[in-house]
């Protein structure tokens, strides 16, 4: 739980403090002090530190582990292995589907990639646990490993039909197309590399565990630790007071959790198990390499007669991840004629995982690079040709967008960019030795939707406290819900306390799809209502309140102070009207169900996403929608690729902080620029194992590399989308990025590079 | 990373013999060494700390040349205006290397002695094979991972890339390495990998860096480093070149130039048959072109890092041009 003294925004920020003010981020002042104290830095009595033994190969067997020398080794308190851990029980899946009655163990036996967890190793301190799993000597059975989607072994994978997406005769339709493109285009696996690695506390009081822990859904990942070890879901506590970046990597329980919380279980002592920065390369998955054809047909006005779309990703040998690479395919363009389909590629790697925009963003690059040579190819604008073919409805679900306000994203991109004074060829912009191109690409990511719950408290000073087991991963939860019980009560921002990041808070679903801002200012808009109507109907009934007498309907609140709605009679302050009916709280949890809704319904919707309502349900069609204008200077002798500009134009509805949705975007645009440019996992194809599985081999952005970067919103309020009108921020922005880069790369070089990331022997 | 003992040296000879015994080493700014004794690529027994030694951060310039004490900061050593005036292509190549946090801490002793990225050398628990870490026991890069290999200077053992950026610059204008007394040049104390990829410098057990010294020239005096990455900052080169050059009074005939090549070797790289085919001839962009083919002669490549080979030539033109351009 966390206490922050609230920022105002900007001196200019009028009115900060309401939804859709420009507050600063209230955790801001902890985190730049150092104040804020992440999950891993409790410091607890009787802490024993965990390190991990990973498997150096990728397929096979353990034949024995030799852990004499570790147990002997100074200050070890226990090696772990299949043989001596504790047996745990399988756990639900992240839909709630009943797990098969088997045990579960997290320490593997049988190989599936190279990195997964064999052993483990808990001493006295972390240096010795560390010393001592360098001596866990494992020998293996090692068989030949398919080591990613170009291996010869992979073959074609299997087919995933929920994917598959089919209208009119699109194949047909290609053939007898006047204009026909076919590209492939694929990107390799990229990693969610946040700041804080993964890692956790585990302790155990009797059959009570706490566990903190870095998490992007608290409840869910209590659920999949009570399952394991069989304890009720109300003994397990997850506590995630702040979390150093996750993009999708930490909406889950992982093995890694499983056996510090066993580890903590069989000593009877607190164990403390962070992950090295390799390790965070193979513990849990990234975006899946993923391959996409794209065939357009057209005709030589440009006008779009046919998409046939293929895709392919990775997964796990054991596990299953699908990339939806089809979702932004279907519906970015009008096409009388549609088919896509899918299959999915076993390889001996860790199971993939969700990363920022799991689906839009690689379906973007595939679509949105080949729109892209079509307007080469019958010689339209790379603007006027998305224009041309703008789906005026949602052309696979056939119904009406909630507000898709991409059309303004184009006009508003290009206006500030300058488009119109774009030269049409490739290579005619150069200034010295740098080749310049300007590039156009636009993205999507659908709204998600889920139910939640709040409590508001208004306390006998007149402050207010704010309740959630959701989290902040940097995206801004305390601070929006900050400003949404300020504006909803009726006092300033300052007043209000936002507790966040404990299981015991009312419960939250999964912080991940963009849905959390819109889930939450909904379900402490409910709460505060009810505290606030609470509070007024006291003010009006209670015989001790100086409003008693006025014979009032209702009175309004605002500053902090309660008076009627003329202005006439008392103006008294909240805490002086608690004092004078002799009350020290008022407090109402509030939740966004729907009414008839069970505890069962209650339990599903927030450890499960099996409750989360399809963005396509009722009569509408729910995303946000982006359009990037990418400048590029490419060095024509070096092939070396800088973005020199961007200005993207995005559509997430109403904005419930412009300068946190601002961030998040200009977040997502820097990501897109390391996806596009640097990002790429490389494997040794002799040992199926990630070589640059490091933050010098593996390159991210620096600020060096990232431009000025104006972003516009063109949003409108979208109350299909939720109750107070925003749609989804974190993950749209990088949507489109990687696209925009290559279209841009091409017009500056006359190179078309379908590979990400385009690195500069691929332009040399 | 196993336990080890800490030593803190107070004298350059103290320091030295304790350096002799074995298991143990130099710690300087511990950027590389740290980080190798995480990966378990170094295990020192005893870390001889050579940073509270008086008077070898100093940076001293006059007419001959300068001699920049082997305790100095990269950082300090960049932004030092003598060295920004006098060596701009010293500056230039450590304002260029590593991170500004790293810069703060690293020292240039350290700097020169820094270990290669080769990712199969800093991962012994998954590859056991590595000439480099242990003399006959292979070499796991060739036939693997290569893009940021060397293609100049390689042996079948070995075909780990020197990712330094200052020793290119060193080696261009024919520096010493000052190891107490004995003094030696920089291109002598980078040794080419051979059969023996796990001995590295001309520096015995015992030795220790004290300074390195750069004679003063008109070369070097107008000089640059140019380095090629893909990302803007923070990433060891895909090609670089440290140049330096001198016109005849004409303003347009060569009669001095300096060439040496970084990220593309097993060592430091002087490119002479660059500055061979140059010196005594007018400078213009043709020539140059030409002549910086020669930089890559004899240059193999090892499938993914053939790009270097293409690469490193333009990098040298592009760097002698801008000399040129230079008054
Ligand atoms: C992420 C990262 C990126 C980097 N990028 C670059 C880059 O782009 N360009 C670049 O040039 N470098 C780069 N570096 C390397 C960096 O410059 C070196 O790590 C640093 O210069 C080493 O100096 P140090 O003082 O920290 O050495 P230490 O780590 O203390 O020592 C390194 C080695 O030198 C020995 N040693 C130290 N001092 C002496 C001495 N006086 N005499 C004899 N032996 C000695 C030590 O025993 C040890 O073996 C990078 C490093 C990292 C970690
Ligand atoms: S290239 Fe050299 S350093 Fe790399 S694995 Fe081979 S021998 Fe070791």
């Amino acid at each position: 739980m966390t206490v922050h003294n609230i920022r105002h925004g900007d001196a200019f920020d009028g009115g900060a403090d309401a939804v859709g003010g420009r507050l600063s981020r209230v955790d801001g002042p902890a985190k730049i002090t150092g104040a804020a104290k992440y999950a891993v830095e409790q410091q607890l009595k009787g802490l024993t530190y965990a390190a991990l033994v990973e498997s150096t190969i990728a397929s096979g067997k353990v034949r024995a582990i030799d852990s004499k020398a570790a147990e002997a080794a100074p200050g070890v308190l226990k090696v772990l292995t299949p043989d001596t851990i504790i047996s745990l029980r399988s756990a639900s899946d992240w839909f709630g589907t009943p797990p098969p009655d088997k045990p579960y163990c997290p320490l593997a036996r049988d190989i599936t990639f190279s990195g997964q967890h064999v052993a483990a190793v808990v001493a006295e301190t972390f240096e010795q646990a560390v010393a001592a799993a360098a001596l866990v000597k494992v020998s293996y059975d090692e068989t030949p490993a398919i080591v990613d989607l170009s291996d010869g072994k992979a073959g074609d994978g299997i087919p995933v039909d929920a994917m598959t997406k089919e209208w009119g005769d699109a194949s047909a339709a290609f053939a007898s197309a006047p204009v026909r493109i076919c590209a492939a285009y694929n990107t390799p696996r990229e990693y969610q590399a946040p700041m804080e690695p993964h890692g956790l506390i585990a302790r155990w009081e009797g059959d009570h565990l706490t566990v903190w822990e870095p998490s992007q859904w608290l409840d869910g990942m209590a659920r999949t630790y009570a399952e394991w070890f069989a304890v009720p879901f109300e003994n397990v506590r997850l506590v995630s007071p702040y979390v150093g970046g996750g993009f999708g990597s930490k909406a889950l329980a992982l093995s890694h959790g499983a056996i510090a919380a066993s580890a903590a279980k069989m000593l009877g002592r607190p164990v403390r198990l962070v992950m090295t920065r390799p390790q965070t390369f193979t513990s849990y998955g990234g975006r899946a390499a993923t391959r996409q054809t794209v065939t357009i047909g057209a005709d030589r006005d440009g006008m779009i007669q046919s998409i046939v779309h293929r895709g392919v990703n990775e997964t796990s040998i054991d596990g299953m991840w699908v990339e939806p690479l089809g979702s932004v395919t279907s519906i970015m363009y009008a096409t009388p004629n549609f088919s896509s389909k899918q299959n999915v590629v076993r390889v001996n790697s860790v199971v993939p995982g969700a990363m920022r925009a799991p689906g839009e963003n690689p379906s973007a690059f595939g679509i949105e690079s080949a729109i892209d040579e079509l307007a080469y190819e019958v010689g339209i604008d790379p603007l006027e040709i998305r224009l041309k073919n703008y789906a005026e409805q949602d052309p696979h679900a056939k119904k009406a967008w909630s507000t898709r306000q991409l059309r303004e994203a184009f006009a508003a991109g290009a206006e500030r960019f300058g488009w119109a004074r774009r030269t049409a060829e490739p290579r005619s912009m150069r200034d010295g030795n740098q080749l310049i191109g300007w590039g156009v690409a636009a993205g999507t990511y659908p709204v998600r939707r889920a139910y939640g719950e709040a409590m508001v408290r208004i306390l006998a000073d007149g402050s207010v406290e704010v309740e959630s087991s959701s989290i902040d991963m940097g995206q801004g939860t305390y601070t929006i819900l900050a400003q949404t019980a300020a504006e909803t009560v009726g006092v300033s921002a300052d007043d209000v306390v936002v507790k966040l990041g404990d299981s015991r808070f009312p419960r939250a679903g999964v912080t991940g799809g963009s849905r959390l801002a819109g889930v939450m200012t909904g379900a402490v808009h409910k709460a505060a209502t009810s505290a606030l109507d609470q509070l007024i109907g006291l003010a009006i009934s209670d015989p001790r309140s100086p409003f008693h007498t006025l014979q009032a309907n209702t009175l309004v609140v605002a500053n902090g102070r309660i008076g009627s709605p003329r202005g006439d009679g008392p103006d008294v302050s909240i805490a002086e009207l608690l004092k004078s009916i002799g009350r020290d709280r008022i407090e109402a949890t509030g939740d966004t169900m729907p009414a008839n809704s069970t505890a069962e319904d209650r339990y599903k919707n927030y450890t499960t996403i099996a409750m989360a309502l399809p963005h396509t349900e009722g009569d509408y069609s729910r995303h946000s929608w982006c359009a990037h204008f990418v400048e590029v200077r490419v060095d024509e002798d070096f092939g070396t690729v800088r973005v020199s500009r961007v200005v993207s134009a995005l559509d997430s509805g109403r904005l419930y902080n412009p300068k946190l949705a601002e961030s998040q975007w200009k977040g997502g645009i820097i990501m897109g620029i390391g996806q596009a440019l640097l990002e790429e996992g490389i494997v040794d194809r002799r040992h199926g194992r990630i070589v640059n599985n490091n933050l010098a081999d593996y390159l991210v952005p620096t600020n060096a590399d990232v431009p000025e970067i104006e972003v516009i919103s063109v949003g409108i309020p979208d109350l299909h989308s939720s109750v107070l009108g925003g749609k989804g921020v974190g993950e749209l922005a990088i949507v489109g990025m990687a696209p925009a880069i290559a279209n841009a790369v091409f017009h500056a070089t006359g190179k078309r590079i379908r590979d990400l990331p385009i690195t500069l022997e691929k332009l040399i | 990373m196993r336990d080890f003992s800490y030593l803190r040296a107070t004298s350059v000879d103290a320091a030295r013999q304790a350096a002799a015994l074995p298991g143990a080493m130099l710690l300087a700014g511990g950027t590389t060494l740290i980080d190798l004794a995480k990966c378990g690529v170094a295990e020192p027994d005893t870390l001889v700390d050579i940073t509270h030694l008086k008077g070898l951060d100093r940076i001293e310039i006059d007419e001959r040349g300068a001699i920049i004490g082997a305790l100095a900061r990269m950082g300090h050593v960049a932004d030092h205006d003598d060295i920004k005036s006098r060596f701009p292509a010293i500056s230039e190549a450590l304002w260029q290397a590593a991170s500004a946090q790293i810069r703060n801490m690293a020292t240039i002793g350290g700097n020169l002695m820094q270990r290669t990225r080769c990712p199969y050398f800093r991962d012994p628990s998954n590859f056991s094979a590595c000439n480099k870490r242990v003399s006959g026991s292979g070499c796991s890069a060739i036939g693997g991972v290569t893009r940021g290999h060397a293609v100049l200077g390689t042996s079948d053992a070995c075909i780990a890339m020197y990712p330094g950026d200052l020793a290119t610059v060193l080696v261009a204008f024919d520096a010493t390495v000052r190891l107490g007394d004995r003094h030696i040049r920089v291109d002598d104390f980078f040794l080419l990998p051979g059969t023996t990829p796990d001995r590295e410098h001309a520096i015995e057990p015992g030795e220790m860096i004290t300074a390195i010294e750069i004679p003063s020239s008109a070369a070097a005096h107008r000089s640059t480093y140019l380095k090629v990455r893909d990302r803007q900052s923070y990433e060891f080169a895909a090609a670089s070149a440290a140049v330096g050059l001198e016109l005849e009074s004409d303003g347009r005939t060569i009669r001095d130039l300096r060439v040496a090549l970084g990220g593309v070797a097993t060592k430091p790289w002087r490119a002479r048959a660059v500055e061979a085919a140059l010196k005594g001839k007018v400078l213009e962009p043709e020539a140059v072109r030409a002549a910086s083919l020669l930089a890559v002669e004899g240059a193999v490549d090892h499938g993914a890092n053939h790009y270097k080979i293409e690469l490193a030539p333009r990098v040298v033109a592009r760097a002698i041009l801008k000399m040129g351009e230079t008054a």
